[in-house]
């Protein structure tokens, strides 16, 4: 792969993690008055399917879709103003850090885990009813492959052999509770996907340039109209599931993981195969000083900007 | 001219008619190419329309709503069918969290078009999980309208205006309506949803019903006037939202309210009538208000039981007859005795009404 190509996954990954960080950094502040489940450790999944996306397809995310929205082109300003809960938010302070939208670039978000994956599916339905190459991506969580619902998405999207790409970033937590109380051993997600008659691929979740080239054949293989794959990716959330701190103290993760995936974060492991590019590091600070200016400049923008007048609590119930 | 067709004909012309002039409608259902077809109104639908458009499902009530939703979302207008209102319930969480919820939540920017049809009814020892009628369960959700039509040129004005409507519908038929007879037009025509219909004007009551309990009022209406009680039936046909002035406006003419509901009385919407009349024409009732529902129980299946459990005609005419300080009578003495056995459809209600 082009060195190109790959300092655009780089930098698309630095801006999704310095982002974060600026919001993990002043949550503290109780002006961002909203949850917010970030997304610092799992850049590379979205970096990665979204660099595979073309114009006009569609991605749904869910409670942790900060990444996934950044990645797939959604406004900065837009998703910050959000979380201030500010009427130049993307839902107009409607919905906050876990509804984030852009329906001109397809992305929806929702916080019920496993209620995206159908609607992702339906969204295949629907382009292939019209013929329209373009594709759907569901993005979502190891928990989220044990609703029920997920059966039924996967069974639909065989049946119709539907342009639907399943993303699972596995990062082996659902909030507090591990795999091993949630699943027994012996499930294995690629084999769930397969008996359903979705091929499927497992892959490490922080290893963007793997991410990229096995999503980009998912995506032809959907646009060719030859159905829906599965990814299984393994990537490690860096904080707590919920808020902007580090719960290593809590003890339900251990440190020997936590510190074997800060070892293995994708940020390093890109870092690794651009060590020929000359003045890569000079061009790291460049971007970051770039990066860092339109995050401060997007943050005085929603901090400045209005919350929604009362009015605003009693429009858009209905369309019209 | 009249012309006079079922309720389930009508339906299906409605359904027709729509799938007809906008290629991004499509009906989904578990069933929906049968040969019974939802009650005849999906018979024809897929040799016509093709199996992308007229199209059977797998058993996920849940999934298949939220990819009816997502097929939404790239400009389909989806009609989802259900057999039943159990079944419906399974889809619960993509109908109130997600289609309800979509255009707020989203600041205005995405809609959902989106027609349920669930059919609701008892009947020939349903029983608890064949007969519930959960109206009130969608009505509270902000961002649902839901409609029930009670008869057949009802039925298909607002089966077009929900298909044409860009929010989701739950959509309510009866099962006791499908066979009902009445005039209805050819070609589109359009009932605005939230709209009620006055079945019959009077001057004595205000009868609120909606859905088969229209039919029932209907019939207690003519044997009020023949008992000196003038009754004024208002069809809601719109459960949400509600045609609050239609309703207030009668109140305050008649003065005395009675709303009949074939659902349980606690938290349904023949409460949520009362307390509106309450809170708005409380100085005009000159009666206390009376509500007809089911009593608070799970529906039994034998005929021993439901004998009891559902409000019919009698339960109507006699509140009526009660309020008025007249003495209540039996079906004998008023000579409505129904020769066709409860737990199944009233032969005598046929139609057009």
């Amino acid at each position: 792969m082009k060195n190109e190509k790959l300092k655009k996954f780089y930098f698309d990954m630095l801006r999704i993690r310095l982002i974060e960080q600026k919001i993990a950094e002043i949550y503290h502040e109780q002006e961002m008055r909203c949850p917010v489940h970030l997304s610092v450790g799992q850049e590379a999944p979205a970096v990665g399917v979204c660099n595979a996306l073309a114009k006009g397809d569609f991605a749904l995310s869910t409670h942790r879709s900060h990444a996934h929205f950044l990645a797939k082109g959604g406004n900065l300003k837009a998703m910050l103003s959000e979380l201030y809960g500010k009427e130049t938010g993307c839902c107009e302070g409607k919905g906050g850090s876990m509804h984030l939208n852009d329906p001109a670039l397809g992305f929806y978000a929702v916080p019920i885990v496993g209620s995206t994956i159908p609607i992702g599916v339906g969204i295949g339905l629907g382009l292939k009813m019209q013929n329209k190459s373009q594709v759907s991506v569901a993005f979502f969580g190891d928990a989220a492959t044990e609703e029920g619902v997920f059966s039924e998405s996967l069974n639909y999207a065989a049946l119709g052999k539907l342009p639907v790409i399943f993303i699972c970033e596995n990062n082996f937590y659902s909030v507090y509770s591990p795999l091993s109380v949630r699943q027994p051993p012996e499930r294995d997600l690629t084999k769930i996907a397969e008996s359903h008659g979705v091929e499927a691929f497992k892959s490490d979740g922080n290893d963007v340039v793997a991410i990229y080239n096995t999503a980009k054949k998912a995506v032809d293989k959907a646009r060719d109209s030859n159905g829906p794959t599965l990814l299984e990716l393994e990537t490690y959330r860096m904080l707590e599931h919920c808020g902007p701190n580090n719960d290593n103290h809590l003890g339900y993760r251990t440190e020997e993981d936590y510190n074997y995936w800060k070892s293995n974060d994708p940020l390093i492991k890109l870092a690794m195969k651009l060590t020929e590019e000359k003045n890569f590091n000079q061009e790291i600070q460049d971007i970051t000083k770039t990066i860092n200016s339109e995050i401060d400049e997007a943050f005085a923008y929603a901090k400045s900007a209005s919350y929604p007048e009362k009015e605003s609590l009693y429009t858009h119930l209905y369309s019209k | 001219m009249e012309r006079i067709i079922t309720y389930a004909k009508a339906l299906s012309e409605a359904i027709d008619l729509c799938m007809a002039k906008d290629k991004s409608v499509y009906i989904m259902g578990l069933g929906v190419p049968d040969p019974s077809g939802f009650f005849g109104t999906t018979i024809g639908l897929q040799e016509k329309y093709g199996k992308m458009r007229a199209m059977d499902m797998p058993t996920s009530e849940n999934g298949m709503t939220g990819v009816a939703i997502g097929s939404a979302l790239t400009g389909m207008r989806p009609i989802m069918a259900h057999h039943r209102m159990e079944f419906a319930l399974l889809a619960v969480e993509q109908i109130i969290n997600q289609a309800a919820n979509w255009h707020y939540m989203f600041g205005g920017k995405s809609s959902i078009p989106l027609v349920i049809r669930i059919f609701i009814g008892r009947g020939w020892g349903q029983g608890p999980q064949h007969a519930q009628s959960l109206q009130a369960m969608f009505a509270h959700i902000p961002g649902l309208k839901v409609v029930m039509p009670s008869t057949p040129y009802d039925a298909k004005g607002l089966f077009i205006s929900a298909i044409e409507d860009n929010n989701p519908v739950i959509f309510l038929e009866h099962r006791w309506l499908h066979t009902i007879t009445g005039h209805v037009p050819e070609g589109v025509y359009r009932i605005p949803i939230g709209q009620a219909n006055i079945a019959r004007t009077g001057s004595d009551v205000t009868i609120i019903a909606f859905s088969y309990m229209n039919i029932e009022a209907l019939f207690a209406a003519e044997v009020l006037e023949k008992n000196g009680i003038d009754a004024e039936i208002i069809d809601l046909r719109s459960v949400r939202p509600i045609d609050t002035d239609a309703i207030l406006e009668s109140v305050k003419k008649t003065g005395h309210l009675i709303v009949v509901d074939q659902a349980w009385k606690t938290g349904g919407i023949a409460g949520e009538i009362i307390a509106l009349a309450a809170e708005e024409v409380y100085s005009y009732l000159k009666a206390k208000p009376v509500r007809i529902t089911l009593p608070d129980f799970p529906s039994p299946s034998s005929p021993g039981l439901t004998k009891h459990y559902h409000p019919r005609a009698i339960d109507i005419v006699n509140s009526a007859l009660k309020m008025f300080g007249k003495t209540e009578k039996t079906e004998e003495e008023l000579g409505i005795v129904q020769k066709t056995p409860l737990d199944i459809p009233n032969k005598e209600f046929k139609g057009p009404f």
